[in-house]
């Protein structure tokens, strides 16, 4: 009983204490962001990986995704003969939710855990001690430039995404299912609002500086070597997925 | 001068440094000694300020590096350069790169004076016309000697060697070595060198101190500590299984 208070108590003092130690390197690293000069080469570097080398797995799962939605929603609107509404339902599904989480979801597992893992190595191998012994602030260097290139790089795949998608979900409710062309695009540009692509994108936005924190965070403090670096890149992917979950339920109720 | 006072560092319940007093004289080649593990590379991370010690205080020149934070600690390392017992190149660049990056970073030299001072000190450790390679594709003794390369590159006042020669053959021990001392009279740096190349080591060494058992237990000139009766000094220098220092 004593023992399990007290691992129960170690445990929320470990939670508290990490979530502290990640708000104060989130601080950290956005603070960084103005200081110049901005580390153009690391930028580019890390916008080429993040984003120009996403593009063809954000193609691919784009659109089989509105393939899917497409199918599905043709089923379920065929039963009530709501088959000219395909093209609302594909494209707000895809605007508001699928394209923003989806494609946060499949660069967290392609570029999230990549990061991770190079800025662990670059830990243990103590590189970031380099820096700070030469006077060169690790984060400005390392975790600022991953920071900018996901706040640019996840918006532009979103649309990616969604453009991709939408055009997916024509192919199998126009071109196999046989809906309309003409409802399917007039129906979607009738019923998509500005409103509904500004949610879209803040989402995006709001999920890449998610990922660039958990991601360099964890990666940042990694410890005990290539075990260490490992079991930080398997947190850093997990947590990313579920904080993007989470913050898009609470984003959702209040857009 | 760097001073050590009463130097305390722990990890977790192991003890590394027990209240460790050193001085450590401007100018100076000034060698540590020590069985592995004996906490010689926390010491120089304790200098430079990547440890933080429990109690006690290090000055370098009358300042508490200790307590210093922020800027007051970045300028204080940018007087420093350091070469760490891993080498810790930054994989992602070249080697001409990472020799270049202290001097482009802190410095506001033009491009070309860059590349002839990066090309000199590779050429002085014996590595030139390998620019284009990255840090994976070299030899450890290879990398160490970048690695060194690049502590010389921005001519700092004070140098930090963790082992400059581990894994190097013999001819390049001495070459090593020979280069800090020619380095060391044109530059006149302090050295603070960590090295296991005994007795090779002493040849430049200005004044050698033996860390064990977590303080200082000698410090003199290398005739000195050769001389030293202390039956500890002598087992370890000489390298002997028996004595008061257990081989395991
Ligand atoms: N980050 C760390 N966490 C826990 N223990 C550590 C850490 N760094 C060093 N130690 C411990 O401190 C002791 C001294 O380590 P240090 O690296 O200073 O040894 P050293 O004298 O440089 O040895 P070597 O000659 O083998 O390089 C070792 O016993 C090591 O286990
Ligand atoms: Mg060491």
């Amino acid at each position: 009983m004593f023992t399990l208070a007290r691992s129960c108590a170690r445990l929320i003092y470990f939670t508290l204490s990490e979530m502290g130690r990640m708000g104060i390197f989130l601080a950290t690293s956005l603070l960084q962001i103005v200081v110049p000069p901005l580390q153009v080469t690391q930028l580019l570097r890390r916008i080429d990986f993040i984003g120009a080398r996403s593009l063809l797995l954000i193609i691919f799962t784009g659109a089989f995704t509105g393939m899917v939605v497409a199918f599905q929603g043709y089923t379920a609107l065929r039963r009530f003969g709501g088959e000219a509404f395909l093209g609302p339902g594909v494209g707000l599904s895809l605007i508001r939710e699928l394209g923003p989480v989806l494609s946060a979801l499949m660069i967290t597992g392609r570029a999230g855990s990549a990061l991770t893992a190079e800025l662990g190595i670059m830990r243990i191998t103590e590189q970031i001690d380099a820096l700070e012994v030469m006077a060169l602030n690790p984060i400005r260097y390392l975790v600022v430039p991953i920071l900018v290139a996901t706040l640019i790089t996840f918006p532009l795949l979103n649309a990616v995404f969604v453009v991709v998608g939408i055009y997916g979900g024509y192919l199998v409710g126009v071109e196999l299912l046989g809906v309309s062309a003409g409802s399917y695009f007039s129906q979607m540009s009738s019923a998509v609002t500005s409103a509904d692509v500004w949610g879209g994108l803040y989402k995006s936005l709001s999920f890449g500086l998610i990922v660039a924190w958990v991601c360099c965070f964890k990666g940042f403090y990694a410890a005990r070597g290539a075990e260490g670096v490992s079991h930080a890149t398997t947190q850093a992917v997990v947590m990313c997925s579920v904080l993007i979950l989470v913050w898009d339920y609470f984003l959702t109720s209040i857009l | 001068m760097i001073q050590f006072r009463n130097l305390h560092k722990s990890f977790g319940t192991q003890r590394v440094l027990a209240g460790m007093n050193l001085e450590i004289p401007e100018r100076s080649i000034f060698v540590v000694i020590g069985r592995s593990g004996a906490g010689k590379s926390c010491l120089l991370k304790l200098l430079i300020g990547l440890l933080h010690p429990e109690a006690g205080e290090i000055q370098v020149n009358g300042v508490d590096v200790c307590s210093l934070r922020g800027r007051t600690l970045n300028d204080m390392r940018s007087r420093f350069g350091m070469l760490f017992q891993g080498g810790a190149l930054f994989d992602s660049l070249s080697v001409y790169d990472n020799v270049a990056f202290p001097l482009r970073e802190k410095t506001r030299f033009s491009e070309s004076t860059i590349r002839r001072k990066v090309h000199e000190r590779l050429a002085q450790v014996g590595l030139s016309g390998i620019d284009e390679k990255f840090p994976a594709e070299l030899s450890g003794g290879m990398r160490k000697r970048v690695a060194l390369a690049r502590a010389l590159v921005s001519e700092p006042e004070i140098l930090l060697f963790d082992e400059p020669t581990t894994g190097l053959d013999p001819i390049r021990v001495n070459a090593i070595h020979q280069l800090i001392r020619d380095l060391h009279k044109k530059l006149r740096f302090t050295a603070i060198i960590v090295s296991h190349e005994i007795p090779e080591i002493f040849s430049i060494a200005t004044h050698v101190a033996m860390l064990h058992d977590g303080t200082i237990i000698a410090t003199g000139t290398a005739d000195e500590i050769q001389a030293s009766p202390n039956p500890v000094i002598q087992q370890f220098i000489h390298g002997r299984s028996e004595g008061p220092i257990e081989a395991n």
